[in-house]
């Protein structure tokens, strides 16, 4: 029963936001289920914090192996969010200035803003800044020009990697006018906008067809495997 | 008895952190020192209307802090030597050194896994689990489901500036809290079960949506621009050099794409002008996945490049290319004295 509940649900809700820029009198309803959409997307975070502390507090009642980290993460996860949701530091919005918590979460000198700006935003920039040694290291190891796709594809990646630096504009600086579309800042322009545009277009036109018929399937009830366990496709 | 490995991991460990402490300490050291903010007094004064005050208004007042230059410090006090508008600033001075020393333990992985990196991970779980949700709840919850459910509470402590709530915006809100609360009871595993609505919900509505979005945006508006002239006279001639060369990308497009497309259709077996079609398409995506890994490379040696001039710059003072110590032309790099 709650299986069939479930999937009327999604198909009235696809079907609703499917056909709603049809049916102007569709549109109201199609905007509000946007809206409903965002709130409960919003309410997924809680659920999300709700279960990094649940995991954390076991490990650490459980004295798992490195419970000293799952401590400092719900430390941190604590402060962060007393101090975003107490607004701590934010001075008061000029407009509305008699409004007591009317004043932005993220305003400059808030406690929230200062945690954003030297804690998440330093961490994270340097872990995907470390993914520039590690792509490289990678490459490295697994790209051989060993046939006529792998060359293409070092190669490309080769002239474009130097036609975007100074490297590439000084070493081909000297080709003559009429050889200008050689020097690599031109021959990386040449390829981004067409070899790149024809295979991105492709690919971009391929996933659209993809989601349509995932989407669809989804909606006619064919396929259930969202649903996890004992759902699965008819 | 050998501990060859752990040895010389703690040799090398030891290393690092000693050459660290000594770029540090002779930077600490030497000429203006390192990694210090400085900050603005703004004083702000509003008059607010206020039905309990005696003359029907009040004065609310309050201090803002700004983020200045150390230049900015060192000019106002030279100009007025017992300032206090611009200030070594606690909070910005010791965030610097914790952004610095946040990036020197995520950049310690590049040797090998080590506690001070697991500890910027743990940091980075809890803060960023609790960020999102703190956004979640200011940008979605408090206008969206207080502004309706809960409007004269809202508009009194939080956004006095909300619109009144259509009844159907209350009924749509009171159907999100609704969901919202089977999504939670998610974390009850004797009625979680019951969560499955609020899937089913989010499925349908992002299945709904995104058959729209794609089909308009993606497929259609793909499409419409493959569908360009191939030709393109230059000087109204066609049978020129000039005419090949700006016709030459709209051909190459056209045909990459239906290649591609065709590499992609296995409804037909790849043999003979499908087989050859193919081929060039694969061609076309090799040349596209080349591209992608060059631009995901230098994406990243350009966040790797930010992160090294944020400890050069903003932490250590080596360099200044923003010139936010430069005084008289005599940079803090190498020392203008009386910095402090």
């Amino acid at each position: 029963m709650m299986r069939i509940v479930a999937m009327a649900i999604a198909s009235i809700a696809g079907l609703v936001m499917l056909l709603s820029p049809f049916f102007p009198d569709l549109e109201s309803v199609g905007a509000q289920s946007s809206e409903i959409f965002n709130v409960i997307a919003a309410i997924a975070f809680i659920l999300g914090a709700g279960s990094l502390v649940k995991v954390n507090l076991s490990r650490i009642g459980r004295r798992d192996a490195g419970w000293g980290y799952a401590l400092v993460t719900l430390l941190c996860f604590a402060i962060t969010l007393i101090v975003g949701l107490g607004k701590i530091g934010v001075p008061p919005n000029p407009q509305f200035a008699a409004t007591p918590w009317a004043g932005e979460k993220d305003a400059a000198g808030s406690a929230f803003a200062w945690i954003y700006e030297f804690v998440l935003t330093p961490i994270t920039s340097t872990m995907f800044a470390l993914l520039a040694f590690y792509v490289a290291s990678a490459a490295f190891r697994a790209f051989r020009a060993k046939n006529r796709e792998a060359m293409l594809l070092l190669g490309t990646a080769f002239i474009v990697l130097l036609g975007r630096t100074f490297a590439g504009v000084w070493l081909t600086g000297g080709l003559p006018e009429w050889a200008s579309g050689l020097r690599l800042e031109n021959l990386s322009m040449f390829i981004m906008q067409v070899f790149n545009t024809a295979g991105n277009r492709a690919i971009i036109i391929g996933i659209a067809l993809g989601v349509t018929a995932t989407s669809l399937r989804i909606l006619l009830g064919i396929d259930r495997s969202w649903m996890g366990a004992g759902g699965g496709s008819a | 008895m050998s501990t060859g490995p752990r040895s010389s991991a703690v040799v090398v460990w030891a290393v690092i952190v000693l050459a660290v402490a000594a770029v540090v300490g002779l930077r600490i050291g030497l000429g203006d020192g390192m990694a210090r903010a400085y900050a603005e007094r703004v004083e702000m004064r509003v008059t607010v209307q206020d039905s309990e005050s005696p003359n029907g208004e009040r004065v609310v007042e309050w201090v803002e802090w700004k983020s200045v230059s150390p230049a900015a410090f060192l000019l106002a006090s030279r100009e007025t030597p017992s300032q206090d508008r611009v200030q070594l600033s606690a909070a910005y001075t010791v965030g610097l050194w914790v952004a610095a020393l946040l990036t020197l333990a995520i950049f310690s992985f590049l040797y090998r896994d080590n506690p001070a990196y697991r500890l910027a991970e743990a940091i980075v779980i809890g803060v960023s689990a609790a960020y999102w949700g703190v956004i979640g709840v200011w940008d979605s919850i408090v206008p969206k489901l207080g502004g309706a459910l809960a409007h004269g509470w809202t508009t009194a402590y939080i956004l006095p500036n909300l619109p009144e709530p259509t009844a159907q915006s209350q009924v749509g809100m009171g159907i999100a809290l609704a969901f919202g609360v089977l999504l939670l009871l998610r974390l009850v595993p004797a009625v979680g079960g019951i969560s499955v609505w609020t899937m089913a919900f989010i499925v349908g509505i992002t299945a709904g949506a995104k058959i729209v979005s794609h089909v308009e945006s993606d497929l259609l508006a793909q499409t419409v621009a493959t569908m360009q002239p191939l030709v393109q006279p230059v000087d109204g001639t066609l049978w020129n050099v000039a005419t090949v060369w700006a016709s030459l990308p709209n051909v190459l497009v056209v045909i990459g794409v239906l290649c591609c497309l065709t590499y992609f259709f296995f409804s037909v077996e790849h043999k003979g002008v499908v087989g050859g079609a193919a081929r060039v398409g694969i061609m076309y995506l090799m040349i596209t996945f080349g591209a992608a890994f060059g631009f995901t490379v230098m994406g990243r040696v350009a966040l790797l490049s930010q992160r090294v001039e944020f400890l050069l710059d903003d932490w250590l003072w080596l360099i200044d290319p923003l010139e936010r110590r430069l005084v008289d032309g005599v940079s803090m790099i190498v020392g203008t004295g009386g910095i402090w």
